[in-house]
């Protein structure tokens, strides 16, 4: 056997030599198939440190391997999901979670977005607002007479402009 | 909102946004932090690479600012860093411990017999279940641990000259001087 090597993608990790292995889920079947579920969830959920656009299911490399394995043999051995979590991110940190948890740290990752939405709602109302009162303002008192005119129903308007069929 | 407001506002943010963008340039998302670091090591027994009837374990860390490096011996960086251990371990007196991780033991064996042995103690971690609890994801990884057993710092690829003299060295000598 060739000596242990670390992970499938070459071109990915530049200290680490690479062999081609070929991984398969397999060998991780539980009794209850809900429990399967579960698993194939989980592993789903988890990032693999190596190849870091792929989940902890999907990496070919060798310690998504070994982690796949952990992770098995704690839920085999009865551990929750939970458990499962807190025991990787307690090791390799938040980083192997692909849905970041929500803390201090976090706050502007999970909230950013809505308040840059909320704050371009606010200056395009305030926009919208100022240019309604600019051109009211602009109006002389003719008009605004010929305009309550226009706008009240059931009456003529006073005087209208040629070729204007509306 | 005055008017210059109205126009530095949306300048100042965009500088902030590029000035953000570019620290990100800067970065390489490779190396995650690890939460380890101002944690106790963890526990562990591993036999030595050497003799699989001597024990190695995280007792040993204790008493003596380490550094605990990560290898294998197809790992080509770690061939790289190899040379600066050596010149490490004759000029500092840091104690260096070696983490042997999934790794054949006669090419492990052969490669320190061929570029010499840095190291006061290897672990032979062949499983790399040891690797899993000090959040190794790569090789070379290595973790500076203070006489009280807790991890300080951990280098995350090869230590070559320059890592050693402006990190690795500054920290290790802060922590022989604290008592």
């Amino acid at each position: 056997m060739l000596p242990a090597a670390l992970l499938a993608g070459v071109l990915a990790w530049p200290f680490a030599a690479t062999t081609a292995h070929a991984f398969t889920l397999e060998e991780f079947s539980f009794d209850d198939p809900a429990q399967q579920a579960e698993f194939r969830g989980l592993i789903d959920e988890l990032r693999c440190l190596v190849c870091q656009n792929e989940s902890l299911s999907a990496s070919q490399a060798e310690l998504a391997q070994d982690l796949r394995r952990e992770v098995y043999e704690m839920m085999r051995a009865g551990k929750s999901k939970a458990e499962v979590v807190d025991f990787l991110v307690a090791r390799y940190g938040d980083f192997v979670l692909y849905s970041p948890p929500i803390k201090p740290s976090t706050y502007v990752l999970w909230f950013g977005p809505l308040a840059l939405g909320l704050l371009g709602a606010v200056v395009v109302l305030r926009t919208i607002r100022a240019k309604g009162k600019g051109q009211e303002a602009d109006l002389t008192e003719a008009e605004r007479q010929r305009l309550a005119g226009l706008l009240s129903p059931g009456r003529e308007p006073a005087r209208r402009p040629k070729g204007d069929r509306s | 909102m005055s008017k210059s407001l109205r126009f530095l506002l949306p300048l100042a943010l965009f500088v902030a946004l590029v000035g953000l963008l570019f620290f990100g340039l800067g970065t390489d998302p490779r190396k995650v932090p690890s939460p380890l670091v101002g944690k106790p090591v963890p526990q562990f027994t591993l036999p030595t690479l050497q003799d699989p009837k001597r024990s190695v374990s995280d007792a040993d860390l204790r008493g003596k600012v380490s550094l605990v490096n990560v290898w294998f011996s197809t790992c080509v960086s770690c061939r790289a860093e190899h040379r600066q251990l050596m010149a490490i371990a004759k000029e500092s007196g840091v104690q260096i411990v070696g983490l042997n991780w999934k790794d054949d033991k006669p090419d492990a064996l052969q490669m320190l017999r061929q570029f010499g042995n840095p190291y006061h103690v290897v672990a032979f971690d062949e499983d790399g279940r040891v690797g899993i609890d000090w959040g190794v994801y790569g090789a070379p990884e290595t973790f500076v641990v203070d006489r009280k057993g807790t991890i300080r710092y951990k280098q995350i690829g090869p230590i070559d000259q320059t890592v050693w003299e402006q990190t690795l060295r500054p920290i290790v000598d802060q922590l022989k001087a604290e008592s």
